[in-house]
């Protein structure tokens, strides 16, 4: 059976990892590398760097710091951030990264993602939506880090972007981020329902029956994960045991009976 | 004895990783190339790949790799191994806007994976089929050396290998049903998964294909 995989998150600014609450006040949590060192040796399933300042400043990502970090990491690695043409996600694939993520050159130009998908395949391509649940309840997502509306409702962006090509769907929710709070379960629910791509929840995880909600009672494929990694003592093997102990297939060795 | 690595470079993308994974499994002598002359002096050939079959067939072609592709494996049995999309172009024929045809070196067919709807699974079978996932033996081979029949093993992919001979398939993978994820003939190999991105047991696999 294919496994629900657990994935940290790793912001980076400038050049340092970082971690915010609701996308902003930014910690810093240390350099990539000897993160990418620990979670490369604890057999995480997945990893995801994204570049939050790049997009905003208009520059592009820095191949050689990726190819570095690359170089050390032996499971899936996605990166996001200032991925707006088709030359830059060539660079970012040839430089050793497996996926990209991308957000707000989707609203801009919507073909890219079909482009993408066509020329790399669809299973390289992760569209990123961050989204704010606006007052009268409808869910908006948000580009350039989570700074601009765009007025697109969710769901039928989500859709649109399978539509285009997308391979995956990773779906942050900026209220929830970093509060550890939870992820907002009625939103994944809403667009693993609406697509048949793969989502990976992410914003709010503060414990692992959190994960569990969004994979069982949300229908998530992957959980991401960043604050309870940096922040309190909880480890993706830690989170995995606990999966497996309510009944979620998960890919672990050590936990396998 | 350092064996020369010949890895194919025919621009269906990230290269890096895999050669990193077979420096990192002792072979010292892994080259990526652009120029299929260095298959003359293979001990071992590896054809990478992710991305669309259409796309991947036409750049071999356009590299100049079909005809020495074949000689190599077929004609000197050099050991060939097909990593995801390059295991599909070892088919005879894909399908994706028509047909095409494939190297012919396993015979078979890539099709696209269909989710059943009568599936037991409780969780949506989506597509593509990402993450980790089962490989389970069906046959003894060298490749498995080491490795637990069940595994789980790293996958992205929405186009299977349907072989025509059942013997070509060495492992299968419960997915969609169930497809072939590892297959072989002779000397030649192909996996569906990635290896280099499936840490300890993809390493123990490549480790198996470089005893071979």
């Amino acid at each position: 059976m294919l496994k629900m995989r657990v994935i940290p998150t790793l912001l980076w600014k400038d050049l340092g990892l970082v971690k915010g609450i609701g996308f902003d006040s930014w910690r810093r949590v240390g350099t990539a590398m000897p993160s990418i060192k620990v979670y490369n040796t604890r057999e995480v399933d997945e990893l995801i760097l994204v570049d939050i300042t790049a997009s905003a400043a208009k520059r592009e990502p820095d191949y050689d710091a990726i190819s570095d970090l690359a170089a050390e990491c032996f499971v899936p690695l996605t990166f996001g951030g200032g991925v707006n043409s088709i030359e830059i996600i060539r660079n970012i694939l040839k430089a050793g990264a497996d996926k990209v993520a991308i957000n707000s050159a989707a609203f801009e130009r919507p073909e890219l993602i079909t482009e993408a998908s066509d020329k790399f395949g669809a299973q390289c391509v992760v569209a990123s939506i961050d989204v704010r649940k606006n007052s009268n309840g409808t869910y908006e997502a948000y580009r350039l880090s989570g700074t601009q509306p765009t007025g697109k409702e969710v769901v039928g962006w989500a859709k649109k972007l399978e539509e285009l090509g997308a391979g995956e769907i990773l779906l942050t929710s900026i209220e929830r981020d970093g509060t550890m709070e939870g992820y907002d379960l009625d939103l994944i629910r809403a667009v693993t329902q609406a697509v048949q791509i793969p989502v990976i929840a992410s914003g709010g995880v503060g414990n692992y029956e959190h994960m569990y909600q969004a994979i069982h009672a949300a229908g998530a494929s992957a959980v991401a994960a960043a604050s309870i990694f940096h922040f309190t003592e909880q480890t993706p093997l830690e989170a995995k045991k606990y999966l497996a102990e309510k009944g979620i297939s998960v890919r672990n060795t050590s936990v396998r009976s | 004895m350092s064996q020369k690595i010949v890895i194919i470079d025919y621009g269906m993308c990230n290269l890096g990783s895999v050669r990193r994974a077979f420096e990192e499994c002792g072979a010292s002598d892994a080259i990526v190339s652009s120029d299929f002359r260095d298959l003359a002096s293979a001990d071992k050939i590896i054809l990478p790949g992710v991305g669309a079959f259409t796309k991947g067939m036409q750049n071999l072609k356009a590299g100049g790799w079909i005809e020495p592709l074949r000689e190599a494996a077929l004609d000197k049995k050099i050991p060939l191994l097909g990593i995801c999309l390059g295991m599909q172009l070892l088919s005879d024929k894909g399908f994706e806007g028509g047909e095409i045809e494939g190297l012919g070196l396993i015979s078979g067919e890539v099709r696209k994976l269909e989710s059943k709807k009568n599936s037991t699974s409780k969780i949506k079978e989506r597509i593509p089929h990402m993450g980790w996932n089962e490989v389970h033996h069906d046959q003894k081979s060298i490749l498995f050396d080491d490795i637990q029949s069940g595994t789980d093993f790293y996958f992205v992919h929405s186009y299977y290998f349907l072989p025509k001979d059942n013997k070509s398939t060495i492992g299968q993978t419960p997915y969609c049903g169930k497809f072939s994820s590892v297959i072989g003939s002779e000397n030649i190999f192909g996996v569906q998964f990635h290896p280099e991105k499936s840490q300890k047991p993809g390493f123990q696999l490549i480790r198996n294909f470089l005893r071979f």
